[in-house]
């Protein structure tokens, strides 16, 4: 299922313990060969299935880790909206994510800070699961607007604390 | 805040923690073909990427995915006069080198993400070790951790992102037959 990018999400309609949207995706082929490719990644495991099975011993070939970052900043900024920056993410590679396999992006909120400059930090933590397995876990940090007219990707300097 | 490094390691791996290695510009300015792709590979719709009149208001023209920040140092897979592969990340592969360890995977990775990365610009990457463990034994086999990170700045010498990693390179486990 795709999800719209929604509008803006505003510091003070979040709240701690809150669950972001579910974001799910079927993983073709496709999906793991035009990521890998997108990030600059030409190792053979991304797009070679006789290399991935016979010499890593994989199942089929499999998502890389930048591309994976990529799914995680597209789940995050679904839920924040344009105005949403990311200052920070830190991941744990578990396990493979396959072809065949259905990705799901669950999320919440950790942490809601105070609005400074009119921009406060959001703490999440999302887990990636596919085929039934936990395979990455995230922390993000993102800084989200506290009033319409404020935008954090104006934020330059000391001003800017990821 | 790095890890303490273990106090038996070869002497070249030692003088490498905290020197600044591989100071190196990207092979081509940053463009926007790749976050394109990067954002049809992702389904990402935010207008931020593909509405100019967005990315104008917002970021004062366009600007590039935050995670695709290791995306620009990246090599060629080949290049005119490369007598070599050459890799991402060299630091982690001299270490499997000095430290005789084949095998490795990456298990963390950490970005933290400054000035926006915009088309054109020209980006340096310097990495740096920060630690190396004492040898561990984990599933994988025997082995140990390591730390590492890479620094990208602007032509302005502005911070755009800074990376961090922890590597594991190990021996793998060999089945033992007799037990068979």
């Amino acid at each position: 299922m795709n999800q719209p990018v929604q509008e803006n999400l505003l510091l003070g309609d979040v709240s701690t313990g809150a669950p972001l949207p579910e974001l799910a995706k079927v993983v073709t082929p496709v999906t793991v060969v035009l990521g890998a490719m997108a990030s600059r990644d030409w190792r053979p495991q991304h797009h070679d299935y006789k290399f991935a099975t016979e010499h890593n011993g994989l199942d089929d070939i499999i998502m890389n880790t930048p591309n994976l970052a990529a799914w995680f900043e597209r789940y995050l900024t679904d839920w924040t909206g344009p105005k949403g920056r990311l200052g920070r993410i830190k991941f744990r590679m578990k396990d493979s994510v396959y072809p065949g396999e259905t990705m799901k992006f669950v999320g919440s909120v950790t942490a809601v800070g105070p609005a400074e400059k009119d921009v406060g930090w959001v703490d999440v933590t999302v887990e990636l699961r596919s085929g039934g397995k936990s395979c990455v876990g995230c922390e993000a940090r993102i800084a989200l607007p506290a009033t319409p007219e404020a935008n954090p990707w104006k934020l330059r300097g000391g001003d800017w604390r990821p | 805040m790095s890890a303490e490094s273990a106090d038996d390691l070869p002497e070249i791996v030692q003088s490498w923690i905290g020197q600044e290695r591989y100071v190196e510009r990207t092979e081509f300015p940053i463009e926007m073909g790749y976050v394109l792709t990067t954002l049809s590979a992702t389904q990402n719709a935010n207008p931020l990427y593909w509405d100019e009149a967005v990315a104008k208001e917002l970021t004062d023209g366009p600007i590039t995915l935050p995670t695709m920040a290791s995306v620009w140092f990246r090599p060629h897979d080949w290049s005119p006069g490369r007598t070599k592969p050459a890799v991402a990340l060299q630091l982690h592969f001299d270490l499997k080198d000095e430290l005789g360890l084949p095998e490795a995977v990456m298990s963390d990775n950490t970005m933290v993400f400054g000035e926006p990365i915009r088309p054109g610009d020209e980006l340096t990457t310097t990495q740096i070790l920060y630690s190396v463990s004492a040898p561990k034994t984990t599933k994988l086999g025997a082995g140990r951790f390591w730390e590492f990170g890479v620094r990208i700045v602007n032509q302005n010498g502005d911070l755009c992102a800074e990376e961090r990693y922890t590597g594991f390179g190990y021996n793998r486990v060999t089945p033992d037959k007799e037990a068979k």
